[in-house]
């Protein structure tokens, strides 16, 4: 292990803030206050912060429906985000995009995205700007075991390949596609990293629940992808905590399903447990980030409750309109 | 002035722009042609001839021949603007939207007022549309009506040589995305383009005829018929004012409405077909807005409301012509 006492805070900080995002919504999507529809991203959070832990703003993410964690560990803001999902013009998109649409692209985040499968396309394109550019810049388009099954990510992981783009596909394999099983769905059966593989790139397996197994593969993928070797493709194991959308009855899920998943599949678990049975971090060391992050979300729940509210004429700025 | 084809002005704004601009960048299927044969790169330069000559000057990073792809072709092409950019697409054939539309409508069109104005997506997708060259039904549409309907994109329809110039130009240089529709019937034609870096803006029609007794409005190939017809009818005192849309979104309402005011006739032209279509947006802009200055009901010149077929005969029957939009003038001032 390589991470100093600073990385590792810093990682269980960012894992953090995206369970407690994402639970309290759970709790505040019950109330009806919240609009809209919302995908939690819960019990994946090893993935997200594994993957842009190694990122900077010049490195572009494109990320999916369940976007809310991706965009956490991108760098954009909590506060800002947490407005946007009340629908406040003081939020991330003036309350223009919602949960489905959270954007920073100055943060090279390209976007949350509505459509299973458009991310991978767009990341390509920014791969070929990174390219354009020199300097060993990125492109990721995080996708899932739904989106794997989309013509359009075999277009972009072809156009990538053909290209020498350096683009990453990371497919995250939470089992299900919306409410069907990747067994049933996923036709090659366990495998969608080889599905990319047979599209010409070099491809890595990760435990996605994992963030050391997450971080360690990336370090790797990266280094190859980095160094102009054109894309690649990951899968990484993970586990979704909520259903496909707040309001899902899951009644897919097996009997005590998600009570085990909690209890041997969580990231965040596994994470203290390693870190401590190591001696790297102690026990204050947890107490005192989930507290502060408590807090950063109680915050940022009653300043978006009480945000400014869009108008009217809100509805006619940022297009060109000639009707 | 110089003498130019419509597709060599096509060749000539981009390949200016690429000088001028090192964040023009071109893409799709067959731009260059030959990539992974024996024959070599450069095969064609586009199947329309308008990208020939381009990536021997600036190479493969700047003139990305992909493979047919074209869901990925516009969504590479969403990633390159949404990364500082300025990406030039090209769809070969306008009815190949059918297979990228979600990243037409559901993400350029959308990205500026999603994401709240903190981002912009200047890209142009190019595409050749129209009927004429029975190619049957699907490689003969003329699809603006569909784009035109889409919020955040705007749709450009160059008539000739040196609107294509400068339309094309004004059209990488704006910061939305731009549907650029170019007539395939209209790529041999021939017509004096200004020297020069000159653009034209969007929404300000071009009065290709003025009379002051109907008022013709068309786009693209049929602009060609209308002024024809004008030219034909001048001899017997009918003074036809036919407007070149120049571009569907935005639109020059201003242009048609005075137009109009004057005439009190209106004959609407449009390629497409029928229903929820160009040609009824503006019959129910007049109806709205120019109401009292109709003398008699407005009439449409359009296909019939059918896929396009294939036979000589039968693409004949379907497509607007001259003839037929003289019919309707003469009807419409035969009307009491």
């Amino acid at each position: 292990m390589q991470l100093s006492r600073e990385a590792l805070l810093r990682a269980y900080r960012q894992m953090r803030v995206i369970r407690e995002f994402e639970e309290r919504l759970h709790v505040e999507i019950m109330t009806g206050e919240i609009a809209g529809f919302t995908h939690l991203y819960s019990g994946q959070e090893a993935v997200a912060v594994g993957v842009c832990e190694h990122l900077d703003h010049e490195d572009k993410i494109i990320s999916t429906h369940r976007g809310h964690g991706h965009c956490l560990a991108k760098g954009c803001d909590v506060g800002m985000m947490m407005k946007e999902i009340w629908g406040s013009r003081e939020g991330t998109c003036k309350g223009k995009g919602g949960s489905m649409h959270i954007a920073d692209v100055a943060q090279g985040m390209l976007g949350a995205n509505g459509i299973v499968g458009a991310g991978a396309p767009i990341a390509v394109g920014a791969a070929l700007a990174a390219k354009l550019d020199g300097g060993g810049r990125v492109s990721i388009a995080f996708s899932g075991d739904g989106a794997c099954n989309q013509g359009t990510t075999f277009e972009a992981m072809n156009l990538a390949v053909v290209t020498k783009a350096p683009c990453i596909f990371v497919f995250e394999n939470n089992h299900y596609s919306e409410h069907t099983g990747w067994k049933y769905a996923v036709g090659t059966g366990s495998d969608i990293a080889g599905r990319a593989e047979a599209f010409g790139m070099r491809v890595w397996r990760g435990d996605g629940t994992d963030f050391f197994s997450v971080y360690e593969t990336m370090r790797d993928v990266l280094e190859h992808v980095r160094g102009g070797n054109g894309p690649a493709a990951v899968e990484f194991d993970t586990e979704r905590f909520f259903g496909h959308f707040e309001g899902d009855p899951q009644r897919y899920r097996g009997k005590g399903e998600i009570d085990r998943l909690r209890k041997v599949r969580d990231c965040l678990t596994k994470f203290r447990t390693r870190v401590t049975g190591a001696d790297l971090l102690a026990d204050g060391d947890f107490g005192r980030i989930d507290a502060e992050v408590r807090d950063l979300i109680e915050k940022s729940v009653s300043e978006a409750r009480s945000a400014a509210r869009p108008t009217a004429d809100d509805v006619l700025s940022d297009v060109y309109i000639s009707y | 002035m110089a003498k130019m084809m419509y597709r060599e002005a096509v060749q000539n704004a981009l390949f200016a722009e690429m000088e001028r601009d090192e964040n023009v960048i071109l893409l799709g299927e067959d731009i260059v042609g030959g990539m992974g044969t024996d024959g070599g790169p450069e095969a064609i330069g586009g199947i329309w001839s308008t990208s020939v000559g381009l990536f021997g000057k600036f190479g493969p990073d700047r003139v990305i021949d992909t493979p047919i792809s074209e869901s990925a072709i516009i969504g590479a092409a969403a990633g390159l603007a949404l990364s500082g950019k300025r990406p030039v697409a090209e769809l070969m054939f306008a009815d190949f939207i059918g297979v990228c539309l979600d990243q037409i409508w559901n993400q350029v069109g959308k990205f500026r007022y999603m994401f709240g104005g903190k981002t912009k997506c200047p890209m142009v997708i190019r595409m050749a549309y129209g009927a004429g060259f029975n190619a049957a039904a699907q490689h003969s549409q003329s699809v603006h009506q569909i784009l035109t309907g889409m919020p955040g994109l705007k749709v450009v329809m160059p008539s000739t040589p040196a609107d294509v110039k400068g339309l094309l130009t004004q059209s990488i240089r704006d910061d939305d995305p731009v549907i650029f529709l170019e007539h395939k019937a209209l790529y041999a034609s021939s017509g004096e383009v200004p020297e020069g870096d000159y653009t034209i803006p969007f929404g300000h029609a071009r009065l290709a005829r003025a009379g002051q007794d109907v008022t013709i409005v068309a786009t693209g190939l049929m602009v060609g018929f209308c002024e024809s017809v004008a030219d034909r009818l001048a001899p017997e005192g009918i003074g036809c004012d036919v407007i070149d849309l120049r571009t569907t979104s935005p639109l020059d309402e201003e242009a048609i409405l005075d137009s109009v005011e004057v005439t009190g006739r209106l004959v609407v032209v449009d390629e497409a077909p029928p229903r929820c279509s160009l040609a009824t947006d503006i019959a129910a802009l007049v109806g709205q807005k120019a109401f009292a200055s109709l003398k008699v009901p407005l009439t449409m010149v359009t296909p019939p409301h059918t896929p396009i077929p294939f036979a000589r005969e039968l693409e004949s029957a379907y497509l607007p012509s001259a003839d037929k939009i003289e019919a309707a003038v003469r009807k419409i001032m035969a009307w009491r």
